[in-house]
């Protein structure tokens, strides 16, 4: 039996690797990935237009609009002159922020009032804004500060922030190690469901049920290769990540592995689901996207978790891809050294997922052939 | 001599990336009121020169010119004056007969009430009318291309390019659509009708041969057959095995090709060459040469000059298997439904060791659902199929060790190479370590794949595909070996190279089970079932089937006479 799957393994790995399309399809989207994604995924908030209409002309307000002019979020600056021009920047996308000065905005400072900025930020970039206003929020602070420490007077006590893990909330943390997760989702996926969709359209698949081959020895076949590209695919990413965007790797490289192993054999499950499914190759894309939009929703990949409704959230337990995600980065391996305890705990839903989807795979494969 | 409406000169076109040019300084005239035949194996050409004629390819030298247009500069002016189906069909298989007839229309700017009276004229001409509203995927071969031929026709072109119009349609539409081809013919209109059967060759008034991008012939079909008179014969009346006495007459220097029919031996000989002595083939006592009539076929190897072997190296890796008599495969009361479509209708059916058993029916008829049933890749409904005695369904491998599988358009791994599918499929038969690299040693030098051992399996001139498909089916030396349409496309010579090995590793004690449409293959079973609407309707030997369909008509009826026949009587009695 052994050599009949090792004969199937060894097949799988020459077709992908020796027709250079899919030799392309395989490499090219880790290396153009680690190559865009750090900088195209950036949740900073950088390059941004700032427009102020500053009817004070009070050294309070021209000192705080100094002061916004060199911070890095906002490269562009505005000067407007009416009201008409506020409504056209936000309008038409040319700000993401405008800030209005009124006319007694420096008297009430000097005098120790409480004096207001108003803030217009656009909806339509909800989430940038927010980030935005909240850099205006701090400038203002620490305006404050400086002016109260100038005139000797002490806070009695300050907030000062420290992100664990990720100190300056270097956004290329959480991007890269959520690569692995993505990345090798397309593969295993692509790998287990779209060859045999091939095979079928080929009828090389009725030769091998027509072999001493078993499904399960071809389901098999079909795995192995998949998970052996996976690991190749992590190695380059986590190579990339460590070498070139300086990462740090404080994990265990053995845990990392038994992750994305647990994890590629659940998404084979999947792919070998969709791939029981489908009759063409174009149906089997289909269910490729049909599972891939969900899972990278619900995986906590773009939005956290914690913020959907309570149902979503039992929902999000049956994607591998977020299960990966929590073990990979969130509490992680990669940055914080992640122990094996934790990885076992975080480990375990990702096989009891695989064994479902497997035999689910294994139990339509044998109804559809017999 | 009629004005030619096609004028070809000195015309070659070459693909990047390929050495050999696909069409070498082709230079012909066609006209119009005839049936040009474009005939040669798959690989000749003939789809290049189709589309080189519908102006959708540029010659690399040399010119088309269609009634004194040029086929590059006059592109637009063209398409009024042709029309072209393609392979395949050219329709859109979602859409109902009556959309896809539209949309023609539209595409050719058919509209207003000259819509209506072609579209009435076409339906009848078809016999399509009844059929307006089902969806093109759902209709036979034959009503495909009938449809592709309606929607070709529209606005009235004056050349008419079909591409291999006879692929996947069964000799009774076959019949349909020359009558239907033949009536345009009458209009004035030249038909090109490209083909690689050789026997189609016959029913058209001019004939371009194409091999290999060259032409081999031009003129009528008539004139080239009539060259072989006098050297086509066959051995009748045969004592003992007639696959050995096959392979001592293909031995004889004088012999150009032999091929069985039935009980009997068909023989061509070289020019100038006499029969070769009866007694020398050891062919029995009774054993006597009968004249016959030639065909295209002998015509088209006599111009080849190439000679199909008569001995089969392969057969001599094999041991003898014990003649028993024992039934092999078994077929009882097989049924498969699909939905309320019975595709298989209670089929019964032995095959005893050391036969060649052949399911023979028209497309859509119910074979390949037997077939795929025999070999455990469908569920019957009910019934049973049995392989050694074991259901092959709910057996183990150690069953399917014993079988070789060839399906058609012979299923290799096409991205891997030669030696990559050979290592393949051993390993998946267990083979491994020096057993295995002898085995695929063996393989390649019998089907001589030394030159290709590198080479990617789709890059393989198709005579080679099929070589390495049978290799890569008979490394595992099965007992018995199931063939699905095996030598469908290919050319005469690889057909014959084929069945020669198929015929020597019969002999040693294999059974072999094939399905084929193709009638001649028919004359190698020693028995088949004639298979039509899921129920065998005749079983026997070829020459008790050709008996059976024996009437005033044809009294010596050719294996499609014969399949015609007994399909119309069938479908009279069932109506």
């Amino acid at each position: 039996m052994f050599k009949r799957i090792r004969a199937l393994i060894i097949k799988e790995l020459q077709a992908i690797l020796s027709d250079p399309q899919s030799r392309a399809l395989i490499f090219m989207p880790v290396i153009l990935d680690t190559a865009l994604f750090p900088f195209a995924v950036t949740l900073d908030v950088q390059n941004n237009t700032l427009a102020v209409l500053n009817r004070d002309s009070g050294p309070a307000s021209i000192e705080l609009v100094q002061r916004f002019s060199r911070a890095e979020a906002f490269t562009h600056y505005l000067v407007l002159n009416n009201d008409a021009e506020m409504r056209d920047v936000i309008d038409n996308e040319k700000a993401l922020l405008v800030l209005y000065f009124p006319v007694d905005f420096s008297r009430k400072v000097e005098r120790g009032d409480a004096a207001t900025v108003q803030a217009i930020i656009d909806g339509r970039r909800s989430n940038s804004g927010q980030i935005a206003l909240g850099y205006v929020e701090t400038m203002i602070e620490s305006y404050n500060n400086d002016r109260l420490s100038a005139e000797g007077n002490t806070i009695p006590s300050i907030i000062t922030v420290r992100h664990w893990f990720n100190p300056n909330l270097n956004y290329q943390y959480f991007v890269l190690p959520s690569l692995v997760a993505v990345i090798t989702t397309i593969s295993v996926l692509v790998i287990t469901s779209l060859s045999i969709a091939r095979e079928r359209e080929q009828g090389t698949f009725d030769q091998l049920l027509v072999s001493p081959l078993t499904p399960r020895m071809i389901m098999i076949g079909k795995t192995v290769p998949a998970i052996l590209i996976a690991f190749i695919q992590s190695a380059m990413i986590v190579v990339a990540a460590v070498a070139f965007y300086g990462v740090p790797f404080h994990g265990s490289l053995a845990l990392l592995s038994l992750s994305v192993f647990c994890y590629a054999l659940a998404i084979a499950g999947f792919g070998l689901l969709i791939s029981s499914i489908c009759a063409t190759q174009q149906q089997a894309f289909l269910g490729v996207f049909t599972f891939m939009m969900p899972a990278v929703l619900l995986s906590g990949f773009a939005s956290p978790i914690d913020n959907m409704p309570r149902w979503l959230q039992l929902v999000t337990e049956a994607d591998p891809l977020r299960h990966l995600i929590v073990i990979v980065i969130v509490k992680a391996i990669f940055l914080k050294g992640a122990s094996a305890p934790f990885v076992f705990n975080n480990l375990w839903p990702l096989l009891v997922i695989a064994l479902v989807t497997l035999s689910a795979a294994d139990w339509m494969f044998r109804r559809k052939i017999a | 001599m009629p004005e030619a409406l096609v004028q070809l000169d000195h015309l070659s076109k070459s693909f990047p990336k390929s050495e050999k040019a696909a069409l070498e300084e082709l230079s012909a005239r066609i006209v119009a009121g005839k049936v040009t035949g474009l005939v040669g194996p798959d690989g000749a050409g003939k789809t290049t020169l189709m589309r080189l004629m519908a102006g959708l390819m540029q010659p690399s030298t040399g010119s088309i010119t269609i009634k004194g247009l040029d086929s590059v500069r006059d592109s637009v002016a063209l398409r009024e004056l042709v029309g072209y189906m393609p392979q395949k069909f050219g329709l859109y298989e979602d859409l109902t007969v009556e959309e896809n007839f539209n949309l023609h229309a539209d595409l050719r700017g058919v509209v207003g009430r000259d819509r209506d009276q072609e579209f009435e004229r076409l339906l009848r001409l078809t016999d399509l009318t009844r059929f307006t509203s089902r969806m093109a995927g759902k209709l036979s071969g034959g009503m495909k291309q009938k449809l592709g031929l309606a929607c070709a026709l529209l606005g009235h072109p004056q050349i008419l390019l079909l591409d291999e119009p006879g692929v996947g349609v069964d000799p009774i539409s076959r019949r349909e659509l020359w009558k239907m081809v033949r009536e345009l013919v009458s209009q004035e209109i030249a038909v090109i009708w490209s083909t690689a059967y050789l026997d189609e060759a016959e029913l058209c008034d001019e004939v371009l041969l194409l091999s290999d991008g060259k032409m081999l012939f031009n003129g009528e079909p008539g004139e080239l057959t009539s060259r072989m008179r006098g050297r086509c014969f066959q051995i009748r009346e045969i004592e003992g095995s007639r696959r050995q006495v096959l392979t001592r007459v293909l031995v004889c220097p004088e012999v150009l090709d032999a091929v069985i029919q039935g009980q009997s031996i068909r023989v061509v000989l070289r020019r100038d060459s006499d029969k070769p002595d009866l007694t020398k083939i050891d062919a029995g006592a009774h054993a006597n040469w009968a004249s016959i009539e030639p065909r295209f076929e002998d015509a088209f190897l006599d111009v080849l000059g190439e000679k199909p072997p008569g001995k089969s190296p392969l057969a001599e890796q094999l041991t003898n298997l014990p003649r028993d008599g024992a039934t092999v495969i078994e077929a009882k009361n097989l049924t498969k439904r699909f939905g309320d479509f019975v595709a298989t209708d209670n089929v019964s059916f032995q095959v005893i060791r050391g036969e060649i058993f052949g399911l023979l029916g028209p497309n859509g008829a119910g074979k390949s659902t037997t077939f795929k049933m025999m070999c455990g890749l469908l569920q019957p409904t009910s019934g049973t199929a049995l392989v050694t005695g074991i259901d092959l369904k709910t057996s183990a491998s150690e069953a399917r060790q014993k079988l070789g599988y060839m399906a058609q358009k012979f299923s290799l791994y096409g991205n891997l190479t030669v030696h990559q599918n050979l290592m393949f499929f051993s390993g998946a038969y267990g083979l491994d370590g020096k057993e295995q690299a002898e085995e695929v040693g063996n393989m390649v030098r019998i089907f001589h794949l030394d030159p290709y051992l590198k080479s990617s399996a789709d890059s393989l001139p198709l005579g080679f595909k099929q070589r390495l498909a049978l290799a890569c089916a008979m490394m595992h030396r099965p007992d018995i070996l199931f063939l699905d349409e095996p030598t469908s496309g290919v050319d005469p010579v690889t057909r014959r190279e084929f069945w020669t090995h198929i015929n020597s590793v019969v002999e040693k004690g294999v059974t072999v089970m094939v399905t084929t449409h193709f009638m001649d293959e028919a004359e190698y079973c020693d028995r088949m079932a004639l298979v039509f609407r899921g129920r065998i309707i005749a079983a026997g030997t070829p020459d008790e089937l050709k008996a059976k369909a024996r009437n005033e008509a044809h009294p010596e009826p050719s294996m499609e006479d014969a399949f015609i026949e007994l399909i119309t009587r069938d479908h009279h009695e069932q109506n």
